[in-house]
């Protein structure tokens, strides 16, 4: 069986995990991971340039264009207005009208808020932007941004960075059969089993972050995730056998 | 003139580019967004935008993220 490429608005790309940039140790130690994760859209996120001293290497040094699309993001904003001026500024560098928009409720949770998160992706959809939003596993919050306009809802599997996989399938389920924009399962994945789940229950892709960079071998961790996304896609794509109460033997029961 | 980057105060001589002050601090015009009083000023007018006293900028550029 060969599979289409994943479309997400005018974009179309055949690798279907997503990965961030975040706490790497080192600026070679993320090109590599990058590279064994097979992904071909990356995230980064925008900041205040330093003035205090002289800039070193940039981020974009170590990332080939020619090779990755980059996905800004508007993480660390609180309200809708921050969330936009961020992706107006993302986009300003020139790069794409690609956003992962967030808006944050909570410093200690980062769970997005949902109010916030709607507005701007209002306003960012009437403005051009290709938004890829990321919001909690509740079906009725994603349902409202897929009428806004996201090109993708990318429902959190569980907390940000936390690495406790997809806590609640069962509502991933119902955003899956509700809603007709590509589901990306976006953050909470903490090994290569978390991605495989997200992929047969039939999202599209998996984004992650720490799962890769805070592993030991961030490395091998991220060729790991790459397997993961592939097979559980397969698996998607197979159909998988119903779950039954009862044995069903394998082997002929009868003509021993 | 006082001109504030980044929210630091800073002093450059009357007349400084966008152009200029970026190359004072090193940066690479490539890997840059800048506001200037809350207005983005695309990057083909970097050379040509002349501060003026009191002005704030805010210079973002793509760091580490998820």
């Amino acid at each position: 069986m060969t599979d289409t490429v994943l479309k997400l608005g005018k974009y179309e790309f055949k690798s279907r995990l997503f990965v961030g940039t975040g706490k790497y140790q080192t600026l070679d130690l993320m090109k590599e991971a990058l590279e064994a994760s097979g992904a071909e859209v990356i995230t980064v996120a925008v900041r205040r340039a330093n003035i205090g001293c002289k800039p070193g290497e940039s981020l974009l040094d170590y990332i080939d264009k020619d090779k990755y699309t980059i996905l800004p993001n508007t993480a660390g904003c609180y309200s809708a207005d921050e969330a936009v001026r961020t992706a107006f500024l993302a986009r300003e560098m020139g790069i794409s009208d690609l956003i992962k928009l967030e808006v944050l409720g909570d410093k200690n949770t980062l769970l997005p808020d949902p109010v916030g998160t709607l507005e701007a992706t209002e306003t960012l959809v009437k403005e051009g932007f290709t938004v890829l939003v990321y919001t909690s596993d509740d079906p009725i919050i994603a349902k409202r941004l897929e009428d806004a306009g996201a090109t993708s809802v990318m429902p959190a599997g569980a907390p940000i960075g936390s690495g406790q996989g997809i806590l609640n399938p069962n509502n991933i389920r119902i955003i899956l059969e509700t809603l007709s924009v590509p589901i990306i399962v976006d953050a909470g994945v903490g090994t290569a089993s978390d991605v495989t789940a997200a992929m047969e229950l039939g999202c599209v892709g998996v984004l992650l972050n720490t799962g890769i960079a805070g592993a030991k071998d961030p490395v091998q961790m991220a060729k790991a995730m790459k397997l993961a996304c592939e097979s559980g896609r397969l698996a998607y794509l197979s159909g998988r056998i119903p779950k039954k109460l009862y044995a069903n033997a394998s082997s002929p029961l009868k003509d021993f | 003139m006082q001109i504030t980057v980044n929210g630091e105060n800073k002093e450059f001589s009357t007349g400084t580019s966008l152009s200029e002050l970026l190359k004072s601090f090193d940066f690479d015009e490539r890997y840059v967004a800048v506001e200037l009083n809350r207005k983005i000023v695309p990057r083909v007018q970097f050379s040509e935008k002349l501060l003026v006293e009191n002005d704030t900028l805010e210079i973002v550029t793509f760091v580490g993220g998820g």
